[in-house]
């Protein structure tokens, strides 16, 4: 949880400078949550994520370096510079893609979920996304699907109360457990800024799921304590009431922990951390830009001719 | 192979299942999904089930949007899926999941991965009295978005470039004209060959105009090349893949001819036919103004069978496009 804070706490200076280009969906505050969540998986398992994707793919092993060189635009990054922020992937580690449209990838996980069965795995797909998500048609289509197919997926919905500006209870009629409820999933709620209770309910359903016994929904109560996007931060627009972030961050989750460790055990992991984000921006800074000829590398698997737009 | 499709396919829609029969028997990772697949409603996958069993043969609920994501996250993760779309409007519903998801996935991971997805648009274009929502030619759209994109015109085509469809390691959409599908006097020859991606065929030589004709409209083009063919010699090219375009091809025979008339099922603003005749006019030597025959702008096929046909081209129209490229 840490090291998610530290990263973005880091990531948001530079967004906020100008270094990273696009800005950042920042997810401090939510840590618990990709945290408790990614506890229980292994290297096997496959995760699809979000516009606030970074914690969830830090959460799933990821190497800090590689995430912020991608966020600087480098060769070094997981995409080669190609995909930044929104669409950080690791597919070695099972992480299938940050994404940038609102809800797209539960059906993603769904597919791949089906896969993991079909090979007869035990492996488990979590698809993350936030209340705003449960608006979208397609990740309603995807429960249905993943429900009549039982297949092995937790759906993780990260409710930080807010879409954008949007209250949830403006975007959500009825409540979002009781609708994957709906769908035959096994549904619960807990609260996202305990991580010792996100991860032993995210375990509980996960097993379930390796067990075949059909697709879960989690519902955390989460909130982030910046802006939407960094560039609210920049222009210092704010929607929400400070009282309310004041009070929700009295629940951080990275203070609550902290409080059942020493003070010499909180000091060496914060040391620990420091020293692997110092690496991190290091490393970043100095890797290698993509060669701007290069632009459409990678747009197809095999030779394509591409005709230029200019054509002399 | 044969005993299992017991129902009498026409040959354009044979050519197409024994294409899906030979994949998924080359390799375990192909699978089908779609609205009524496994009974085969289209008659495109008749008799996978008996075959392939129903793992690889699954039928959905009526999701397009997820069952074309679903497509992805399975090709993600190494399977080959080819999706059934009962309807060409439906591509309408899954844009954000074709265009926006599986082509982008292999450039924003920078190579990470690939979407080795087919999606068999079975049936595109009018099919006389389905109207507005039936009746729509999308391919002009997936072009210009940059998913290959394939429109067979002959059952040969249907079967080798379904294969290749298969086989490519990106997503692919393959266009079956209605038109075709349903002609009951088109026989499959049962050729086994595979058509590569992205190679025109010349189906007739000649050296005084070019036609392009795409899908049900190489018929149309033969035909009217036969009839006139005691005064001018047309070369008949069909694209098969519409994207990627094969341009060297066409470069070739409109610099012999110096004519060109394209005749596609596209709406005629920002269709193929737009695309080819500016291709030509930037870069081929013309000896007069190209001529398009197309849809008109943002056409609606309408229910009577009588404004169908009006807004659906012909051997009629494409007589009068070619006497005028002539002048
Ligand atoms: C389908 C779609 N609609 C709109 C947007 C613009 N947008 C990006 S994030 C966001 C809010 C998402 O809210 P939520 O799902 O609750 O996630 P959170 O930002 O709270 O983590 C919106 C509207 C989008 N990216 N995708």
């Amino acid at each position: 949880m840490k090291l998610i804070r530290e990263f973005e706490e880091r990531c948001l200076e530079m967004a906020i400078a100008g270094e990273i280009i696009g800005g950042i969906h920042p997810y401090i505050g939510q840590e618990a949550v990709a945290v408790g969540v990614c506890s229980n998986l292994t290297e096997r398992d496959f995760i699809t994520s979000t516009h606030r994707g970074h914690g969830h793919v830090l959460a799933k092993g990821a190497d800090p370096r590689r995430l912020l060189a991608e966020l600087l635009g480098t060769l070094e990054g997981f995409n080669k510079g190609r995909g930044g922020s929104m669409h950080a992937a690791d597919i070695e580690l099972g992480i299938l893609g940050a994404n940038g449209i609102v809800g797209a990838g539960g059906a993603i996980g769904t597919g791949a979920a089906w896969v993991a069965k079909d090979r007869g795995s035990s492996d488990v797909v979590i698809s993350f996304f936030g209340d705003g998500a449960m608006s979208q048609g397609v990740l309603l289509e995807a429960f249905n699907l993943a429900a009549i197919w039982s297949l092995p997926v937790l759906f993780v919905c990260e409710n930080n109360m807010y879409a954008t500006s949007l209250k949830v209870e403006s975007g959500l009629a009825g409540n979002a457990a009781r609708r994957a409820e709906g769908f035959g999933l096994v549904a619960r709620t807990v609260d996202g800024m305990d991580v010792e209770s996100v991860a032993s309910t995210a375990g509980e359903l996960i097993e379930r799921c390796r067990e075949n016994k059909g697709p879960a929904f989690l519902e955390c109560s989460t909130y982030r304590f910046f802006e939407h996007h960094s560039i609210l931060e920049q222009l210092g627009v704010g929607f929400r009431d400070p009282d309310e972030i004041a009070s929700w961050r009295k629940r951080d989750p990275i203070l609550s922990l902290g409080k059942q460790l020493s003070d010499a055990a909180v000091a060496e992991i914060d040391e620990d951390v420091k020293g692997k984000i110092d690496e991190a921006v290091d490393f970043a800074r100095n890797a290698a830009p993509p060669d701007p000829k290069d632009a459409l590398m990678y747009l197809y698997s095999g030779e394509v001719a591409v005709r230029p737009g200019v054509i002399l | 192979m044969s005993d299992l499709q017991s129902v009498s396919l026409p040959g354009y829609v044979r050519a197409l299942n024994r294409a899906l029969h030979a994949e998924m028997a080359a390799d375990d990772s192909v699978f089908v999904i779609g609205e009524d697949v496994r009974v085969g409603a289209s008659g495109v996958t008749a008799g996978l089930v008996p075959q392939f069993g129903t793992e690889r043969v699954l039928d959905t609920p009526l999701s397009e949007q997820s069952f074309t994501s679903f497509g992805t996250g399975a090709a993600m993760v190494g399977r080959r899926p080819v999706i059934e779309f009962q309807i060409s409007s439906l591509l309408y519903l899954v844009f954000e999941q074709i265009v926006n998801q599986a082509h982008k996935f292999s450039l924003m991971t920078g190579g990470q991965v690939h979407v080795p997805v087919t999606y068999m648009v079975s049936g595109s274009g009018s099919r006389c009295g389905w109207a507005g929502q039936h009746s729509d030619s999308p391919y002009s759209l997936l072009a210009h978005a940059g998913i290959k994109t394939l429109v067979p015109s002959r059952p040969e085509d249907a079967y080798g470039l379904l294969r290749s469809a298969v086989r490519d390691p990106d997503p692919v959409a393959v266009f079956a004209p209605s038109a075709l599908m349903e002609a009951a006097d088109v026989a499959d020859s049962g050729e086994e060959e595979v058509v590569p991606l992205g190679e025109a065929n010349v189906l007739r030589e000649g050296d005084d105009l070019t036609v392009v004709a795409v899908g049900q409209h190489v018929g149309t083009a033969l035909e009217v090349a036969e009839s006139l063919a005691d005064q001018v010699e047309v070369e008949v090219i069909d694209p098969r893949t519409v994207y990627p375009f094969d341009w060297q091809r066409l470069g070739k025979s409109v610099n012999k001819t110096g004519r060109l008339v394209v005749i596609d099922d596209s709406n005629r603003m920002c269709g193929l036919g737009a695309e080819i005749i500016a291709t030509a006019a930037e870069e081929f030597d013309l000896l007069a103004p190209p001529k398009r025959v197309s849809r008109p702008d943002g056409a609606v096929i309408p229910y009577a069978l009588a404004l169908d046909q009006e807004l659906v081209s012909g051997t009629e129209r494409l007589t009068k496009a070619i006497r005028a490229a002539l002048m």
